[in-house]
């Protein structure tokens, strides 16, 4: 399948969102508010529940399903708030000993002079920053789109799995090309090489795994949240058997093998 | 105090003594490589005590931006860099269609391998590892082997307990080399963690422009960050900025000052007291290792 094909399914407004996931996965969701520094983002919704008994903490990126809700969420390209209540949501979760269960469906980190002037670019790093060293389990997992840092700020923990038709990437499509061939309207040609889509990211071993979504996404649903909580029940059992060290020492080397390097000495 | 403090001119801003030149409609002949032009007050200014006082522009006092290699001989002693991992080259991960013809291009037109030369030396009398990052080699991006030197950088650091400084310059990812781009922010703010955990200090200096994922990661996250004066710092770019709200952005937006102002840098240092603020710094930190 061209991957234009999973961009278009990817940003499709019928594709279940991050709330669905929520509700279809854990009992008792209690959502929780605020960065306790500025405000409360709506691009990012966090809070607690139980997951087969087990309390767990949730932080998601999440577009909305209407305009309404998609104002309420920034059409899902949080704000430095936004990261910032996901850092102190992970950071309470390793207070209490909780794993945290991530899902990401956003555009990118929001673009606008607020987001500049309350440091977005900081908040994201601090994100990574704390990812690196966070004591409790963390999977994540990309259910739409993946774009850039907005994303990576909330893919950085032990585990990250895509869905089907899910994208990753450094830029949007129309981002890239506008770039790479100041052409924002070869986004189509652009997403081909790419290499956005799960398939393309599980070959460069950037994911652990790609979740099926069939044919129609919300029609199989029932399905792929089977196989989601089948997945979280082997990581969370596998965490029991792992010490933190080990954990974080496998966490670290996983981003540490990343990237394509060689060593050429000077030919003299 | 000064007693302790030895007071050296590294180099000195020549303001006077330049020869106005004075626009004329009958060009005089200028002989060819002597003169530039500022980039910032559009003046002609002679070359050699311009790059002598490390592009700084001897008319407006505007900062010419400094290769890695430039970078570094402004701060660290005479002679005493010595380069690490010098041989790491980054491949083509995604397979992208003329990538690895223009990395040979640009490595033959800068005569550097890859965006960012790294290892240690001596600032003042401390050891430092510092890594200086080139804005001329693919807009200074961020690809597998910048971000696998800074990583390594910061893992040296770590095990030799030294203080890190890291110059950043960035017009951002490594397009060309898409998510393993993306991925280096992640791997160098796990390597730079580990050198924090240790209770080392880290000076980050953004220097102009350093922008999208590398201030998204290691720029955004040293104990102590500082910038020259109009250097640019941001996350997304203002023209995409402006795109996505339709109004136009104030002029200081993302620059230093703009910074400082809300709370994002611990101050703005002219390129003149750069080594010697930084030097200060290390000794506040306990100085010579």
């Amino acid at each position: 399948m061209k991957a234009w094909t999973h961009v278009k399914k990817a940003r499709d407004p019928q594709r279940p969102l991050p709330k669905a996931f929520i509700e279809g996965l854990f009992e008792e969701f209690t959502e929780l508010k605020g960065d306790r520094l500025h405000g409360d983002d709506g691009a990012v919704l966090g809070g607690l529940g139980f997951f087969q008994g087990q309390p767990v903490t949730i932080i998601a990126i999440t577009k909305g399903k209407d305009l309404e809700e998609n104002l309420l969420r920034n059409f899902g390209s949080p704000n430095p708030e936004g990261y910032r209540k996901a850092l102190r949501l992970m950071k309470q979760a390793e207070k209490f000993h909780r794993p945290v269960v991530l899902f990401i469906d956003t555009k990118g980190a929001g673009c606008a002079l607020e987001a500049e002037e309350r440091g977005q670019g900081e908040a994201i790093a601090r994100c990574l920053f704390e990812s690196a060293t966070l004591q409790v389990p963390m999977i994540s997992f990309i259910t739409g789109e993946g774009g850039s840092g907005g994303a990576l700020a909330l893919a950085s923990g032990d585990r990250v799995y895509m869905l089907e038709h899910a994208i990753y990437s450094i830029l949007s499509p129309e981002g890239f090309s506008a770039i790479l061939y100041k052409d924002a309207k070869r986004a189509q040609e652009a997403s081909e090489i790419m290499k956005i889509t799960a398939e393309d990211l599980w070959g460069l071993k950037i994911i652990e795994g790609i979740i099926e979504e069939g044919e129609d996404p919300t029609e199989h649903f029932s399905e792929t949240l089977g196989e989601i909580s089948s997945i979280l029940a082997d990581f969370f059992k596998e965490a029991e058997t792992q010490s933190m060290e080990e954990r974080l020492q496998k966490r670290y080397e996983r981003f540490r093998k990343f990237g394509e390097v060689y060593w050429q000495p000077d030919l003299t | 105090m000064s007693i302790l403090k030895k007071k050296r001119n590294y180099f000195s801003l020549h303001t006077h003594g330049v020869e106005e030149e004075k626009p004329s409609s009958a060009k005089p002949l200028i002989p060819e490589g002597l003169y530039l032009t500022c980039p910032h007050c559009n003046q002609m200014i002679r070359k050699e005590p311009y790059l002598r006082n490390f592009k700084t522009c001897p008319k407006c006092g505007g900062y010419g931006r400094l290769s890695a290699k430039e970078r570094l001989d402004l701060v660290l002693e005479e002679g005493t860099f010595k380069e690490i991992n010098s041989h790491i080259l980054g491949g083509n991960p995604l397979g992208f269609p003329g990538y690895e013809e223009k990395l040979i291009a640009v490595r033959n037109h800068t005569g550097l391998k890859e965006g960012v030369l790294t290892g240690y030396g001596f600032l003042g009398e401390t050891k430092v590892a510092i890594g200086a990052m080139d804005p001329g080699f693919i807009m200074g991006s961020m690809g597998s082997a910048v971000g696998e030197k800074l990583a390594s950088l910061c893992e040296f650091a770590t095990f030799y307990e030294l203080p890190l400084i890291i110059f950043s310059a960035s017009g951002g990812a490594r397009m060309q080399e898409g998510i393993m781009s993306l991925m280096q922010m992640s791997k160098v703010s796990f390597a730079l963690k580990k050198h924090h955990d240790q209770g080392l200090l880290y000076i980050s200096v953004p220097t102009d422009p350093t922008t999208g994922g590398v201030t998204a990661s290691f720029a955004s996250l040293g104990d102590l960050i500082i910038a020259e004066p109009k250097t640019l710092i941001g996350f997304a770019g203002r023209r995409v900025i402006e795109g996505t709200i339709k109004k136009e952005l104030p002029k200081d937006f993302q620059t230093a000052e703009f910074l400082l102002h809300h709370g994002f840098l611990d101050a703005v240092v002219k390129r003149e007291s750069l080594k010697s603020y930084l030097e200060r710094i290390l000794r506040l930190h306990g100085g010579r290792r």
